[in-house]
């Protein structure tokens, strides 16, 4: 970095709020799709690894791997044949929630206790009111803390995706690196940061808000 | 041209870029170890620190790779060098460690401590010949998680303009030179893939009969904060 730089220049960030609202916006939104899309696929994937007991381990293990792989090594498979889009970006950010929402949601499912299904479909429940009524409110605290992981994982990961050219946080990082000026570079990992922190206070607000009788059965047991 | 001409035409880089991808990784493990091990055995031994050893896998997450290894290049002290990228990469791989060894060694039944206590062990052959090989196949999985995150993030030293395979990636996007990006990313790929498959192999190898009976498949779910969180994040 340049010597006799101040180590950051606050008149350079208060001259860039329009840049910093646009690129948060865009990477809020390139994560709202990721983790959304993630779990519309997830959650069947889940429901059959928990019916079926023979698909567990070729679902877990063939989102393991997509898991495992570099999101800068995703772009290169991607790249020549989706482009500098946001699709490709989409399909790299999708595939890395998919391990972490397909596990929490099956765990949540096969945690629900047999004697309450039962008496669900005793009280003639269908098998469908028995996921939706009973099965699914049972799961969702394990179930959003799967949501939980993934949003704050993808909001890092997201930072990446500058480097095939879209828009969010990541593009500080890059014109940091690019221009040798650090002022851009803290900013965008620092916002990120903040970003991830936020996320995850508001979703364990959201948590508490739709499923208020767990803390309650916690602090009763206490 | 196609991946395998440029392949063909590119072995010397390619056993380079590898070579330079190994001890990047290699060196960022090993000071990764260094720092965080005996510290995880020393919490879990003695049961102090529980909230730093669980948490620091959820704050881990938190943090951007890119970001990190950008700051450090943009510290007055460090630079566009090997060393920014090696300070983050030990950073990113001490939380799966100091998890896993923390948890590893809680876990361990306290009447076993307690009986060896007892029979007059020191403490340290209660952690050296009791702790440690129970708690073993805990803290390798927690060592193989940070192996697979340090080989997968290093690739992002190319970005700031380091070597490693990252540089084919790096390099192709820059141009739109598809068979050099594609090279690039089955290269990187099979490299994450194959030191997952090797350390787990080696875990499986090391493990002690008496302690694989009747384990199950996985199925601990990502739950934050939970123990053992073992899973790497992804890069």
């Amino acid at each position: 970095m340049n010597p006799g730089q101040p180590f950051i220049r606050w008149d350079w960030i208060a001259s860039h709020t329009d840049d910093i609202v646009v690129r948060l916006a865009n990477h809020l939104l390139l994560t709202l799709i990721a983790v959304g899309a993630g779990l519309i696929i997830s959650f069947p994937l889940a429901l059959l690894i928990t019916r079926v007991n023979r698909t567990y381990t070729p679902v877990t293990s063939f989102a393991g791997i997509l898991y495992t792989i570099p999101s800068l090594a995703a772009f290169g498979f991607l790249v020549p044949f989706t482009g500098f889009t946001v699709l490709t970006g989409e399909i790299a950010l999708i595939s890395y929630t998919l391990l972490i929402l397909i596990r929490n949601i099956a765990a949540g499912l096969s945690n629900v206790p047999p004697d309450v299904k039962e008496s669900a479909v005793g009280m003639g429940y269908s098998p469908a009111q028995v996921l939706w009524k009973v099965e699914l409110p049972l799961a969702l605290p394990v179930i959003m803390a799967g949501v939980r992981v993934a949003t704050v994982t993808t909001i890092g990961l997201v930072t990446v995706t500058a480097l095939i050219g879209l828009s969010n946080l990541g593009q500080f990082i890059t014109d940091g690196i690019n221009r040798n000026f650090r002022t851009p570079l803290i900013l965008g990992a620092v916002l990120s940061i903040v970003l991830a922190v936020a996320a995850d206070l508001f979703l364990l607000g959201v948590q508490r808000v739709i499923a208020p009788w767990e803390r309650r059965a916690r602090r009763a047991a206490a | 041209m196609n991946v395998a001409d440029y392949v063909s035409s590119h072995w010397a880089e390619l056993g380079q870029r590898t070579l330079e991808h190994l001890y990047l990784s290699g060196v960022s493990l090993f000071f990764a170890l260094l720092l965080s091990l005996p510290l995880a055995l020393w919490l879990g031994h003695t049961g102090k620190g529980a909230f730093i050893a669980i948490n620091s896998s959820n704050i881990g997450r938190a943090l951007p790779s890119l970001g990190l290894i950008a700051i450090f290049v943009s510290l007055p002290w460090f630079g566009l060098n090997d060393i920014s990228t090696i300070l983050a990469l030990v950073l990113l791989g001490i939380p799966p460690i100091l998890t896993n060894a923390y948890t590893g060694i809680r876990e361990v039944d306290r009447d076993v401590v307690e009986a060896a206590r007892g029979m007059g062990l020191t403490e340290w052959q209660i952690l050296r010949q009791v702790e440690l090989p129970l708690a073993g196949p805990v803290i390798l999985a927690g060592v193989r998680t940070s192996a697979v995150q340090i080989v997968a993030t290093a690739t992002l030293a190319a970005v700031v303009a380091g070597g490693g395979l990252g540089r084919f990636i790096v390099d192709g996007l820059s141009v739109q030179d598809y068979p050099q990006m594609l090279t690039g990313a089955i290269a990187v790929a099979a490299l994450t893939v194959l030191t997952e498959v090797a350390l787990g192999i080696f875990e499986r190898v090391t493990t002690p009969k008496g302690l694989t009976a009747g384990r199950g498949a996985d199925t601990t779910p990502l739950v934050a904060p939970g123990p053992a969180d073992s899973a790497v994040r992804p890069v």
